[in-house]
Parts: C-alpha cells; structure tokens; sequence
C-alpha cells in the first residue's frame, strides 16, 4: 500500500512487520520518532514486543544484547551521541555474534552542539563488525530494515546491522512508501548458541592469546560471506516485491568519465547534478556506496573520481574517499561537504566536478585550498 | 516539478499542511516529497516547509530556492522573513488575509483562513487550525484535484469540519 511517511516512521513500520520480541531504546534527536511510534504500535496492541524504556543508549544496546543472546529478535535506534555513548557494548554485540539491527540516523557530533545530518557518528562504528548500510529515500529506509532482520540473523552471517539515514534530510522527509505483505520472508530467528532463560547458563568467556584471534578471525569470515547473504537477500527481495537493490547504486556509470561517489541523501541528489553535466556534454555518472561493511568492490580505474565525505577523519582525510583509495589504489578528488547539516545543492556538486583537481582535498564553504 | 514553500509560525500547521499536500499530490498519482526546514525554532517561531510536486521520483534533498508557489499562513511573519525571496517571476501566492494584497509581478491570491477556521470552529488549544483550510485554497488554484484534497485530509482527520473548512476555502478564495 502506497503512503506518505518520513523515514522515522518508515522504520518503525517495518520493525513493526519484522515483530522483533524486544525493542530497548532511548530516545536522542532526531531519532525520537522512530521510538514513540514503536512504542505506541506496542502499547497499542499492534507489536508483540517488550519494549524496555532504559535510562541511557549504553543500556539500550546492553538490554539488546541481554535479550538476543536468548535467541530472541531485537531492534534499538539511536544517533550520533547516543550511538558513540553505546561503543562499548556494540562491539560487544559483533564479538558475541549477536543479530541485532539498529537504526541509526546520521547525525553530527559536539560541540558545538549540532542536531543536523553528518556521517561522522556511523564511520566511527566501522571497525567494530556490525555491517552498515546507507541508505537515501523513505522506500529504500523501509526496505533496508526488512532486509536487515534477513541478513543479521541468516546463519553464515550472524553479526549486527546498523541502517543509516540522514538526520533530519531523510529522518524527517515525507515521501511516498510502498509497504509489503511480508509473508515468509524473513525466517523465525535461529541462535545456535542461544542461552535458554529455563536453564540459564553461560559458557567461560575468558579467550586466551591462543583463541582470541580464531574467534576475530570468525568476524572477518562471516563478514566475507555476509556478501552473498546479502546479495541473495536483495535478489529475493526484487523478486517479491519489485524493488531492486545492490552494493551501489549507479546511475549512468556505463561509459561515464568521471563519477561522483557520495553515501545517502547526498548520493541521490548527485544524480540530478549528473544529469546537468551530461547535458552540458560532461560525461558523468553518480555511484552511491549503499553497504560500507563489508565495502563493496569499486570498479574505478581508468576514471576521474571525486568523492564527497559527509564526515572527517582530522590529520588524516575524508573517511570514505580514503577507504576508497586503500582498496582500489586510485587518486581522486577529495570533496568535504555537508558537514553539520551544511546545505550542499545538485548544483554545488556539478561544480564540485567541473573544478575537480584530482589528487587534492577540498572543504566547501572554506577558503583554503590545501 | 512544481515547487512551493509554505511560511507558517510553530504551531500553526505549515509542516501538517505540506503533509496533507503531499498526500493529495499521491491521490492524484504524482510523486511528491514535503520537508519542513528544522532549526532551532520554538512555537511561535516563523518555520518554512517545502513542497515538491512532479511526475517523476524526487532526488532532491536540499531546500527549494526558486519556488513556482509562495503560501503565507500567517502575515506577521513577513516583518522578518522575505516570503518573496527566490520566488519565480510571475510565480503565485496564497496568502492567509481577509483583504487583497498586492504584489507586482507577481500573481496573489488571498483567503482568509484564519475566518474560516474560526467560524467552523476549528480551534485547538485557543489557535484556528489554517493546515486543512488551506488545502482548499490549494485545490483550488490546480496544485491538486479536490477530490484527492478530501482523501487525505480524511486520512489524517476524522472530525469532518476539517473538510468543510477546505469546501469553504475552495469556494472563498478570491480570483
């Protein structure tokens, strides 16, 4: 069925129709509207779910694992301080191979305070085995929850999933939704290594210096095979309900010259300044990265790439045109923009491809040239 | 793509209003994508809200600068904000006023909304309620058919006055 939602509210419905058995979340702008629906579908009868009201993010991600351990689906949203406030435990959650999903919508981190869309807060969460998916309309928000559950909780995966929307510019939005009958699509959740709450007991946690490392190297693994995991999960997806996904999504790559490489809202309006550049006879295409974990393989070499960071790394760059560069060895165009929520047009863009310099770095809206 | 930028004051139901336009624009099979702009704004504060209408998906996420439609709830928000900036030459205004405004080169339309709302007494917590009237106003100058207006203020409300009020816009709104 066709309607008009925000991406708060396209989340919470397809939690809803994922029916996790426990939600633990607290709210944080501008996340919040994703909490008060799912805990109005609860109170309303509409989710038979426990919903724990806790009194930090830290909690939040603590109560999740307390419950996924059981073998039991779980869903939590958060943000930008609220999800650096849980670091901790959402490394936890990947270690004891726990498919949680959250949703996470992008936000800028303090101070100075800032409530509005940054990607800082999710890329500092890159290392700690959770995948991540972006993700840039209110469908595409919808159906990367449902594809979540999947994905997390298949068995050669087994490890958390983080769906990342901008704050506010995808948060916020209204735009059309179609919702699914869900049917069989996503399995009841199987944990091989559940804890049973009847005779509760745990296994020695303590991983000596000759098993630790067997145990990260599982993450990697799975990690690895998550790939076709998740490539079978979008296919069937296609096949259901018609909507079609991948790794990236490219929008007249084929014979373009130089591509625009951008994550989530900013990726999708780069496809309207594509547009403007081809028909100034500049052959240009827009390759949104949708999956950052496990990092999709870029077919690059032989183009001019300008990449645009919603996010930095200080003393070092751009966190993903430089995850860019370490794994397809290219030079490229570094553009920092939209930090903080900082307003970036189509047409700041195709400026920023008209003046590219390849091989250099460039803040918008700041003078300096380095 | 028909663009339009609503100004309204916190409370007063310019971010309700770009909704409902939205979801009448569905009802008449086009794609639309409304947004408020968020700030720090407080209720009572002016807050625009952005509209897009077209035949195609939307892929834009930044703010409309050069809008085809200006709607003004509330008037005492042009002491400070230039409801006119960026707006087309020859684009439209519907403005919230109970007399003719004039605005050269410009094409103004005025219905006084806040009457309206008041005398099918739609108030809520001591304010008229303007986001359904001007729906009516809107349907009335083409941006959406009036049947799709109805459906989507009857989605969002029950209590019928809300389409009575727009019935009443439709009719009032000045040529």
């Amino acid at each position: 069925m066709k309607k008009i939602a925000t991406g708060n509210k396209a989340v919470a419905e397809a939690v809803k129709q994922a029916t996790p058995g426990v939600v633990a979340a607290y709210p944080i702008t501008p996340q919040t509207e994703i909490v008060e629906q799912i805990a109005e579908f609860v109170s309303g009868g509409l989710m038979p779910t426990r919903y724990i009201a806790v009194e930090s993010e830290h909690s939040a991600m603590a109560a999740c694992i307390g419950a996924s351990i059981t073998g039991v689906r779980t869903f939590t949203a958060t943000s930008s301080h609220g999800l650096l406030y849980m670091h901790e435990m959402t490394n936890w959650a990947a270690g004891a191979r726990l498919p949680i999903v959250m949703a996470n919508v992008n936000r800028s981190l303090g101070p100075g305070w800032n409530i509005w869309a940054e990607h800082t807060d999710a890329l500092q969460e890159r290392d700690t085995g959770w995948l991540q998916i972006y993700v840039s309309t209110v469908q595409e928000t919808y159906d990367a929850i449902l594809m979540a559950f999947r994905i997390a909780e298949h068995n050669d995966v087994l490890l958390p999933v983080m769906v990342n929307l901008d704050g506010f510019l995808l948060s916020h939005i209204m735009q059309p939704v179609d919702t699914v009958e869900l049917g069989d699509f996503i399995p009841a959740i199987y944990l091989p290594h559940a804890i049973d709450p009847k005779h509760p007991a745990g296994y020695g946690p303590l991983t000596g210096p000759d098993q630790h490392f067997k145990f990260r190297w599982e993450i990697e693994r799975s990690m690895r095979d998550s790939v076709k995991v998740i490539e079978q999960t979008e296919k069937e997806f296609a096949e259901r309900f018609g909507r079609k996904y991948g790794f990236t999504e490219d929008y007249r790559c084929d014979d373009a010259d130089v591509i625009v490489i951008a994550l989530g809202t900013l990726g999708k309006e780069a496809e309207v300044a594509v547009d403007i550049l081809r028909n100034e006879g500049v052959k240009a295409g827009s390759m949104r990265i949708r999956w950052l974990r496990p990092f999709p393989k870029l077919e690059l070499k032989g183009k001019d790439v300008v990449v645009i960071d919603r996010d930095y790394s200080f003393g070092f760059g751009g966190i993903v045109a430089n995850e860019i560069k370490a794994k397809t060895g290219i030079s490229l165009y570094s553009v920092i923009a939209g930090i903080g929520g900082q307003e970036v047009t189509y047409d700041d863009i195709a400026g920023f491809v008209r003046t590219r310099r390849m091989g250099e770095e460039f803040w918008f809206g700041v003078n300096t040239h380095v | 793509m028909f663009e339009i930028r609503i100004h309204s004051r916190g409370g007063q139901g310019g971010v309700t209003a770009a909704r409902l336009l939205a979801m009448a624009a569905l009802h008449d099979g086009k794609y639309a994508t409304a947004c408020p702009f968020y700030g720090a704004e407080r209720r009572g504060a002016p807050i625009v809200s952005f509209v897009r209408i077209d035949d195609r998906p939307i892929k834009i996420y930044s703010r409309i600068r050069q809008p085809d439609m200006v709607v003004v709830l509330d008037t005492s928000v042009m002491d400070t904000v230039d409801v006119l900036h960026g707006l087309k030459k020859g684009g439209r205004i519907i403005i919230n006023s109970a007399g003719k405004r004039e605005f050269p080169g410009f094409e103004c339309r005025n219905v006084d909304l806040t009457g309206i709302a008041l005398r099918k007494n739609l108030v809520v917590a001591g304010s008229p309620i303007l986001n359904t009237p001007v729906i009516g106003a809107l349907a009335k100058m083409g941006i959406i058919t009036a049947d799709s207006a109805k459906k989507a203020i009857r989605e969002m409300f029950s209590d019928e006055r809300n389409v009575n009020a727009a019935d009443a816009a439709y009719k009032e709104m000045s040529a």
